[in-house]
Formats: structure tokens, C-alpha cells, sequence
């Protein structure tokens, strides 16, 4: 294979595989700049790749999305009730609402596929070409040659940068992940703020895994969120809680995975194993090298909306 | 708290996490009776089933439980017990090859003896372990990293190191399973009790709860990670304590208990290292920690009772053809319950106080 047709092959892999975690990236953010950190998000993701499954059986493509965005969206709910209304610890009731999803999409599987679960082959969404853009040499291929979710992205983007940046919505955000009492001093109700965006970043990780099963996989398989949730919330702190830098991010990340697809072209002989293992260690040096609090919300994480 | 109360606790739990098992399989279809007739069966019903499967699970899932209970002690969230216990049986499995300890080995009975052997591959399970859990512990000390993402990229780097490396340098003689060769029979933990599977570990597991419940009630050393766990800025400021000491040596042997269930579990049970060796004990183990109120002596209860719900989801899958991921809800769900009541409780103190 010629080196050009390698490195155009790579750059489609890395835009491809970075769309799902920019997805998820994208929902967390924004929870996390309302002061809530879900590290449920995995569950999200694994939940909304089952519920594309069950959806595109009953609705082609567009039924796996819906579906898949309702079961991200639904543990989002979850999570939100208890860590929003309840005010438990968002650290353990996410690690659970993960464990949890991962049990109940594993039933499931095994309930409606049979036992051993049988190898489920569902149709992906073919890459749309967009006229003229997919012409640009190499990264046009890579960029304007993609599933539509992609798309998707390229529109969210800035769309929920202006709303985070220009919008009265965006500065109700803001505030209560910085300073949640002022927010509510100045008459901003700061549980529905957080509600609201913990239930957006819910939706968006349900997307994202209705992304990986639609335009990636065609199947399902347990565990296949693999980590792509805790990936996706360093992606948040690599972008520095801001879209596009997430974005950015992703495609990072989306670049040191799709370097197992040139290993195989190249037919390097070196255990599959360990490239599969790239994206982890990149997400470690990343976020050690991203010195992690710098930019994140003053009230990341804390349980309580009052100081005590 | 009194024991009576925590009792009294346990046997809710135990009761709640039965009704909730019933009322999943009803939900997911599947028969109750069936469902928890295999459970019962398969968990503590016949003597098999508890000194051969709930016992024998017990005990790398209380191993892990004390690591994850230290470290919350300390005030850190371990999620990375799954990737110290590789880590722990991997050394193990590495440390057993070198000194010839595996089936048709070189050194079996004429270099090193077998009861050298076992502690050597215990130790290093356990220090393999530590090793792993330090580089989380040092990231969040370093560069302020949330433990909690760097010990799941730990986790799955684990997991890929050891597929390669029982396809690479530590796979068995014939080359043709994706796993280490076998321990040797003299090198493995010897069996406790006579015709059960259960083996040494659980002597191990309840020496090591005893120790790290004196250790955290009666030293200093243990009052240290106790008042970093509560309040670091307290801590630093009122008490001087060297609050990055006490919290990455909490979590650094936090690690070495979850790696020592590792080799404990590649020691006694399974032989080999491959890449299924633990069911997710280490993820079942943050479970088990936090039903014993990390308390170190009530995590070997609490280890038993975790132990009795993954032997008896396998044995329903096997028998009633329900899926042993229907446990994992379970314990998510008891997970959520703890930390409700925790914080109901938490809450009543504050109302009490002001």
C-alpha cells in the first residue's frame, strides 16, 4: 500500500473513532461546568449502544439513535436524581450507575440474544460525502467523508460554545459550576441548572454509544464501551472544559487509537495487545501532563450546592 | 456504631439483596423460584457450594475489599483493585516462571523449595500491586489526576498487558492457549479443609483484616490516614501531618492488598494467568468495602457475603439459564443504597448538630 493511501486511511480512522468520545466529551462538559462530574457517563455509553441495538432491529438507523439517546438519557435521569435531588456523592453513584448499566445491558443482551449471544450484525451508516469539501487532498477524505454522526458533531460544536459563552442559559451554567451560592443569591435555581445539564450529558453519552453500534461496530458485544466514558471526561480536562478544545482533544485520542489500523496495513509484528492498550496510557500521560485542575470549575465534584 | 446495629445492617442488606434478586428475575422474565432455588444452591445451600464457591470467592474479593476500604480510609477512591490484582498475579505467574516453580520446569524440588516458593510469589504480588496503585497515587500527588480515571486506564492496560504477555513471553510450553503455564503442585497454597477447593488464602485474608483493623484503631500510623481520610486541610494544618505522605502510602498499600489477592488467586485457584482470571473482584470489591462500613474486620463478612452472591449468579446461570450479569445490578444497586443511607444519616447528624 502506497504511503499516501495509508495516511488518508489513518486520518478517516482517527476522525472516525475520535466522534463517539467527542460526543460524550461534548454532554460532559457541559455537566461538568454546571458543577456535576458523571462519571457515569461509561454506563451512558454502554447503555446507549445497547438501545441502538434494540432500536435499529425496530427502526433501521434512526430508531438505534433515538433509542440509544433515550438510554443514555434515561441513566443520566438516574444519576441526576441522586446526585442532583439527593445530593449523594457524584463520585460513587457515578462508578455504580457504570456498574449498574454494564449489568442491566448485559441482561438484557443475554435475555433478548440468547446465552451464548449470538453475533449480532446490524447495518451502519454508510459515510455521506459532502460535494466539493470531500475533494480537498487526504483530509478531505478524512473530515467531509464520514457517517453522519460526525456532522453532527461539526454543528455541536460551536453551537454549545455560544450557548456556553453568549447565552443567559450558558451564564446560569457558568455560575453554579463556580460559585453555586451566588448563583443562587442572584435567583438562578441552581438544581435546575444542574438537572438540565446532567441530563444533556446523559443524552450525549447515550449518543455516543449509539454512534460506536451505528457507525463503527455494527454489533454489540458487553463491555464494548471499554472505557470510553472515563476517556472522554480526561478529553474534558485535556480541552479545558471548553467544546472545541474537546473536540480537539478527541482527535488526539481518535489519532493514537486508529494507529492500530496502520500497525495492520504496515503489517508490523508486534502484539495487537499493546496498541490496543495506546489509548489508556495517552489518556494517563495526557492528563498528567494537562495538570488537571487548571481551568475546571471551582465547584467540580462537591455534593453540596451550600458551603457548610 | 454497635454491632448489634451493623448486624442488623448486614442482615438487611443480605435480605434487601435477595428481594431485590427476586423481583430482577421477575423483571427480566425468568422464573423466581427457579432462579433463586439455583441461587440458594449454588451459594450456601449445600456444603459443596459454601467451602468450594462462596468461601473460595470470599477470599480475593475480601483481599481486594481491605485495599479499597484503606484507601477510602485515606480519603482516595481505589477503582483500580481490578488492575492491581492482574498486576498481582501476573508477577506472580512471572516470579514462579523464573524460579522454575511451573509444570515441567527446570528447578521443581531441586533448586528453590515449594515453601519458599509460595511466599516469594505472594510477596511479589503484592509489591506488583502496590507498584501499580503508586502510579496513580503519584499522578494525583504530582499533577492533582483524580484517581478514579487513572486507575480505569490502569485497569484495561493491565488487562491488554497480560493478553500479550501470555502470548509472548510467559505463554505455556506448547504455544497454543492464551495462557502461563501451570503452577507447579508444590509451589500452589494448600488446601484447608480436605476435599473442598478452599485453600491458605482465607487464613491470609483474615490475618491481614485483623492486622489492618488494629493498625487503623491502635497506632498513629493508623490515626494518621484516619484524620487525612476525614479532613485533609485539618490534617495539615492542626495535626502537621504530611498529608501526600499519608494518602499515596494508604493507597500504595491499598494496591499491594488487591495485588496480593491477585497471586493469592493464581496461587490457589486458578494456576495460571490468562486474561478472565478475576471476575471482576475488583470492581466487586468497592461493593464489599462499603458494605462493611470500611471497617477491615467486617469486610471478610461482607467478602463471604459478596462471595455467596457471585457463586450463586454463576450457579443460576448454569442451572436456571438466568445471566450472572443480573448480580452485577445487584451489587450497583446496593452500592446506591449504602450511600443513600450514608448521606440520610449524615444528614440527620448536621440537623442534630446546628
Amino acid at each position: 500500500m502506497s504511503v499516501r493511501s495509508v495516511l488518508t486511511e489513518y486520518l478517516e480512522g482517527a476522525v472516525r473513532t475520535a466522534t463517539p468520545l467527542a460526543l460524550a466529551a461534548v454532554g460532559e462538559l457541559v455537566a461538568e461546568r454546571a458543577g456535576v462530574i458523571n462519571i457515569g457517563l461509561e454506563g451512558a455509553i454502554i447503555a446507549g449502544a445497547f438501545g441502538a441495538v434494540v432500536g435499529a432491529g425496530i427502526a433501521g438507523v434512526g430508531g438505534g439513535m433515538l433509542l440509544g439517546v433515550l438510554a443514555g438519557l434515561a441513566l443520566g435521569l438516574v444519576f441526576a436524581l441522586l446526585v442532583v435531588r439527593w445530593r449523594a456523592d457524584q463520585i460513587i453513584t457515578g462508578t455504580a450507575i457504570t456498574l449498574l448499566a454494564l449489568g442491566i445491558t448485559g441482561t438484557l443482551y443475554r435475555t433478548l440474544y440468547g446465552e451464548s449471544g449470538v453475533a449480532l450484525s446490524l447495518p451502519t451508516t454508510a459515510p455521506v460525502a459532502i460535494p466539493g469539501l470531500s475533494a480537498i487532498p487526504v483530509l478531505g477524505r478524512a473530515l467531509f467523508v464520514q457517517p453522519w454522526p460526525t456532522y453532527v458533531l461539526y454543528v455541536l460544536v460551536p453551537l454549545v460554545t455560544w450557548v456556553l459563552t453568549r447565552t443567559h442559559a450558558g451564564l446560569a451554567i457558568r455560575a453554579v459550576g463556580e460559585r453555586p451560592q451566588a448563583a443562587s443569591a442572584a435567583g438562578i435555581d441552581a438544581r435546575r441548572v444542574q438537572w438540565w445539564s446532567t441530563l444533556f450529558g446523559g443524552a450525549m453519552g447515550g449518543a455516543a454509544g449509539a454512534t460506536l453500534v451505528l457507525a463503527q461496530t455494527g454489533t454489540f458485544v458487553e463491555g464494548m464501551s471499554a472505557g470510553r466514558g472515563f476517556i472522554a471526561i480526561a478529553i474534558v480536562v485535556l480541552g479545558r472544559w471548553h467544546p472545541v478544545g474537546a473536540a480537539l482533544a478527541a482527535l488526539l485520542f481518535g489519532a493514537a487509537s486508529a494507529l492500530q489500523f496502520v500497525a495492520q496495513a504496515m503489517g508490523w509484528r508486534v502484539p495487537y495487545q499493546l496498541f490496543l492498550a495506546i489509548p489508556y496510557v495517552v489518556t494517563l500521560l495526557v492528563l498528567a501532563t494537562a495538570s488537571s485542575r487548571a481551568g475546571a470549575p471551582a465547584a467540580l465534584g462537591r455534593a453540596e450546592l451550600e458551603e457548610r | 456504631m454497635t454491632p448489634a446495629r451493623r448486624a442488623g445492617i448486614a442482615c438487611v442488606a443480605a435480605i434487601g439483596g435477595v428481594g431485590a434478586l427476586a423481583l430482577l428475575l421477575a423483571v427480566f422474565g425468568y422464573s423466581p423460584a427457579d432462579g433463586l432455588l439455583a441461587f440458594w444452591r449454588g451459594s450456601v445451600g449445600t456444603s459443596y457450594a459454601l467451602w468450594s464457591a462462596t468461601l473460595v470467592r470470599a477470599i480475593p474479593l475480601s483481599l481486594a475489599g481491605l485495599g479499597v476500604a484503606l484507601a477510602i480510609r485515606g480519603g482516595r477512591l481505589n477503582v483500580g483493585a481490578e488492575g492491581q490484582l492482574l498486576a498481582g498475579a501476573t508477577a506472580g505467574a512471572l516470579v514462579a516462571q523464573l524460579l522454575g516453580a511451573v509444570e515441567g520446569g527446570t528447578a521443581t524440588g531441586g533448586g528453590m523449595s515449594a515453601a519458599l516458593t509460595t511466599p516469594i510469589v505472594l510477596i511479589a504480588g503484592a509489591l506488583a500491586g502496590a507498584a501499580w496503585a503508586s502510579v496513580a497515587a503519584w499522578l494525583r500527588e504530582r499533577f492533582g489526576v483524580l484517581e478514579v480515571i487513572s486507575t480505569i486506564m490502569l485497569n484495561f492496560i493491565a488487562v491488554h498487558l497480560v493478553g500479550a504477555l501470555v502470548r509472548g513471553v510467559l505463554q505455556e510450553p506448547t504455544r497454543v492457549y492464551p495462557q502461563s503455564a501451570t503452577l507447579a503442585a508444590a509451589a500452589r497454597l494448600p488446601v484447608l479443609v480436605p476435599t473442598t477447593r478452599l485453600h491458605a488464602g482465607a487464613l491470609l485474608a483474615i490475618t491481614l483484616a485483623a492486622l489492618l483493623w488494629w493498625t487503623l484503631r491502635y497506632t498513629a500510623l493508623g490515626f494518621r490516614v484516619r484524620v487525612v481520610g476525614e479532613s485533609a486541610a485539618a490534617a495539615a494544618s492542626a495535626g502537621g501531618i504530611d498529608v501526600a505522605r499519608v494518602a499515596v502510602m494508604s493507597f500504595a498499600v491499598s494496591g499491594a492488598l488487591a495485588g496480593l489477592a491477585g497471586a493469592v488467586e493464581y496461587a490457589g485457584v486458578t494456576y495460571a494467568l490468562y486474561e478472565n482470571l478475576s471476575p471482576g473482584y475488583g470492581y466487586t470489591a468497592i461493593a464489599v468495602a462499603l458494605l462493611a462500613r470500611l471497617n477491615p474486620l467486617w469486610v471478610i463478612a461482607s467478602g463471604v457475603l459478596f462471595g455467596a452472591l457471585q457463586a450463586g449468579g454463576a450457579a443460576m446461570q448454569r442451572d436456571a439459564g438466568v445471566p450472572a450479569t443480573l448480580v452485577q445490578m445487584i451489587e450497583a444497586i446496593l452500592i446506591i443504597a449504602i450511600v443513600l443511607v450514608d448521606r440520610a444519616s449524615r444528614r440527620r447528624a448536621a440537623e442534630a448538630g446546628t
